[in-house]
């Protein structure tokens, strides 16, 4: 079919589906209102059965609902500063969001990805992607906090991430958009002969920590999304390709020619092969890697200079591409890793390939071309099947524990199921409106949950009361454990919740950590009681070492600071009961509160402009005498010689 | 029916259902005020308090090691609030061992959210102080020992 006709076929569908999806208003609802209702309550005081993590997207945010009842339980700051929690704003956090472009307090963050123990999901971290500048954060689900942001270099949108192994041995970063590798100046026509892409391979050591193993060179295309093999076919990891057309411009119309891209499978195993060999290149770079101590209760910044990059055509048995087509947008592989679904995006149906087959003609070196060193194997040799769902615009599939796949198609709004094998349509819902991405808790692992199944709407129209020009993006809980999909409940998201994964509650919730103890924080400004509670001066650096506790601070009267010197409020929280947090703000600083966890140090900085007594004072409800717990700071004048002193209750 | 008198009878339902809920409950004791039964009328050294401790006996002498111990975790986690040689944001310690027993002392410690609920001592003292309620910091009986043992020198 060629391009027009089939965009002018898709118009005419999608005409079709919005008629008459106008006509059904009444019935866009769950179907047994009761029944529905029962099934998402959980009492007061009772717990969720599931945690969902659901991406914040142009919030730069993680989103932490409990499933079913959909109550959001916290929004975890990653890669945007948020005010509520002073991230990015006080001391020890502003390094998270570092770059080898500086400090950058904002980005866009789309798919949660949860570590893997043997191909289930474990609890220990969430990781998710920053897409604007690729970086990748992990979230220590101990504390539901970031702990760890890295970049990735020679990469332009890290979009394809960050998608895990069985045992998390990885999680990868492929690029959106191909650039010059290394970046340089050069004509944006010239993008087939400068324009590489880069797959990112990130390993974990010992202790959790990120760094970039290896990259794979492959050709400047677009990588889209990605998912590892399991089982058996643990060990290679399958990325989407759109734009093998290498345009650069009007992709909309030049990156949809091709009938078929590809989905490049990585052979990682055999990557590691290659570079005990010392096969890999050593590229110089600039990336970061930023940690968050939890001892410490600071994060430091790391450079790295150079990146270990291995080229297919210097490897071979490195790296395949399967012809897939329409553009395919997510890949997802079964839970027996047997199936790599391709839900090519401008087309009606799925394709599915076998991986066996795809051994088989790797074994047989059945190719029918190649592309930069990269075999491109027969469609006719892989391809498993085809499900015809009659739907349009495939994105996403996820699976449950009974050999069951649901796809979401973005142009006719629904979710599909399908038995995995024989291919055949057992089911489908419609959804309010335009679904992206689905999320099955472990639908993506090894050993899915299922139970229910969230799918995250772009649209939300008229789904919940107006709120102006902009609404909040819509989700939809659907309950899967019957042969028919029953929609349970909306609920609206933060920002733009691309992705999401769900666990089991009790994998996760036992490990909570309540406090920090206190006679285990190292950071270099703590004080473990209030009798060293004081304030340092050097130069015009001014140091506050102050405690806090129900329901005051130490000191609470300071005064000798001057204007112009650099104030530094190393609050200590002394409380040592859970969900204690004390926060303090000075009037007129030009930064954001800390809130200080139990037996936490963080620290505010403050350059006083005018003189003046500023009041300061507790920001987070903490007790009967919280109105109370407040003090003043006397700011004088530059020449002023007023000394420095301090005191609580005197 | 027109539309009043369908009013009316809605309103009557209203209203029996109202009064008989408040007729159920006209024998039921009043809700309990934290303050007005914060009375201590028992001997204070017989009060063992709530919590976990029911029973402990001290040695004749006191461990001084142990009691440094106490010393060292007193002044980590409850200095803020409590100093040994004046009231502040909570009594002194000092002289506690002939104002209170020894198991009541490790239960405040240990138990405080409950203690000012229901322990007539407990709640007599958060009146007193303020209404600021003593901060569970969280001790392992272990260390409440040791600081029991601490205030045992602040004779």
């Amino acid at each position: 079919m060629k391009p027009r006709l089939l965009t002018s076929c898709l118009l005419f569908v999608v005409g079709l589906f919005i008629y008459s999806g106008c006509g059904n208003a009444t019935n866009q609802g769950a179907l047994n209102t009761s029944s529905a209702a029962e099934k998402v309550y959980v009492a007061p005081g009772e717990h969720d059965e599931f945690y969902a993590f659901l991406s914040g997207g142009f919030s730069g945010q993680l989103s932490v609902y409990g499933l079913p009842s959909a109550r959001l339980l916290k929004i975890i700051p990653v890669f945007a500063v948020d005010g509520e929690k002073g991230y990015g704003f006080n001391e020890e956090t502003k390094p998270m969001l570092n770059s080898s472009y500086g400090f950058i307090p904002w980005d866009d963050a789309h798919h949660p990805e949860l570590s893997q123990t043997n191909g289930v999901p474990d609890g220990r971290y969430v990781f998710i992607n920053g897409n604007n500048t690729p970086r990748v954060a992990k979230i220590d689900l101990s504390v539901f906090e970031t702990t760890e942001i890295i970049e990735i270099p020679n990469s332009g949108g890290n979009h394809s991430s960050p998608f895990t192994t069985e045992n998390s041995e990885y999680v990868v970063a492929g690029t959106r958009f191909s650039v010059p590798i290394p970046q340089e100046d050069v004509a944006i026509d010239s993008y087939k002969d400068n324009f590489k892409g880069a797959l990112t391979f990130i390993g974990l050591d010992d202790e959790g920590h990120m760094d970039i193993n290896f990259q794979v060179l492959v050709p400047g295309y677009d990588y889209d999304l990605a998912h590892s093999g399991k089982g058996k076919s643990h060990g290679w990891m399958f990325f989407t390709t759109y734009n093998t057309e290498e345009s650069h411009t009007l992709k909309e119309v030049n990156a949809s020619q091709n009938d078929k891209d590809f989905i490049a499978a990585v052979n990682w195993k055999k990557a590691e092969e290659y570079l005990a060999e010392g096969k890999a290149k050593d590229f110089p770079t600039s990336y970061l890697i930023n940690r968050y101590d939890e001892t410490t209760h600071t994060a430091t910044s790391i450079t790295r200079n150079s990146v270990k990059v291995l080229i297919p055509e210097e490897c071979p048995g490195l790296i395949y591409y399967l012809p897939t087509p329409k553009s395919p947008h997510g890949v997802d592989v079964d839970p027996t890793g047997e199936y790599i679904v391709g839900n090519g995006k401008l087309s009606a149906d799925l394709t599915v390939h076998s991986f066996d087959k795809m051994i088989a003609a790797i074994e047989n070196e059945s190719f029918e071309g190649e592309v930069d060193g990269i075999p491109i194997l027969k469609f006719e040799d892989v391809v498993a099947g085809t499900v015809a769902s009659g739907g349009l615009g495939p994105l996403h599939t996820e699976f449950d524990a009974e050999g069951n796949a649901y796809t979401t198609f973005f142009i006719s709004s629904e979710v599909v199921k399908w038995k995995v094998g024989t291919w055949e349509v057992l089911d489908r819902a419609p959804c309010y409106y335009s679904v992206g991405h689905l999320m099955i808790p472990g639908g993506d692992s090894r050993q899915p949950w299922g139970k229910y199944l969230v799918a995250m709407n772009k649209i939300t129209k008229d789904r919940y009361l107006p709120t102006g020009p902009e609404m909040n993006h819509s989700a939809q809980l659907f309950d899967i454990s019957g042969d028919k999909m029953e929609l349970l409940l909306d609920f609206p998201t933060v920002g733009e919740p691309h992705y999401a994964q769900g666990i089991a509650a009790d994998v996760v919730k036992a490990n909570s950590k309540k406090i920090y103890p206190i006679n285990e924080n190292e950071h270099p400004h703590v004080i473990r009681q209030e009798a060293d509670a004081r304030v340092v001066r050097e130069g015009d650096v001014v140091r506050i070492y102050m405690t806090s506790i129900r329901s005051h601070f130490t000191p609470d009267n300071i005064e000798g600071i001057k204007v112009g010197d650099k104030v530094y409020i190393h609050l200590t929280n002394l409380e040592q009961d859970w969900d204690t947090p004390h926060g303090v703000s000075v009037l007129g600083a030009n930064n954001a509160e800390l809130l200080v966890m139990p037996g936490q140090t963080e620290t505010l900085y403050w350059e006083p402009t005018k003189p003046g007594v500023y009041p300061f004072y507790c920001t987070d409800f903490c007790s009967a005498l919280h109105q109370e717990m407040q003090g003043y700071i006397r700011v004088s004048g530059r020449g002023s010689n007023v000394e420095l002193s301090w005191s609580v209750g005197e | 029916m027109n539309k009043f008198t369908l009013l009316f009878a809605i309103l009557a339902v209203f209203m029996v259902s109202c009064g008989g809920s408040s007729s159920e409950n006209a024998d039921a004791p009043p809700p309990k005020s934290m303050v007005e039964n914060a009375e201590a009328s028992e001997d204070p050294m017989a009060n063992k308090g709530v919590g976990p401790i029911e029973s402990l006996t001290l040695a004749p002498e006191i461990d001084q090691a142990m009691a440094a111990e106490g010393k060292e975790i007193f002044e980590s986690l409850c200095t803020a609030c409590h100093k040994a040689d004046k009231k502040f944001i909570g009594p002194s310690p000092q002289g506690i061992m002939s104002r209170r027993s020894p198991e009541w002392i490790m239960n405040m410690i240990l138990n405080p959210e409950e203690m000012v609920k229901s322990d007539p001592i407990a709640k007599k003292l958060l009146v007193e102080y303020n209404m600021a309620p003593m901060a569970n910091q969280n001790l392992t009986e272990d260390q409440a020992r040791k600081v029991l043992e601490y205030f045992r020198t602040l004779e």
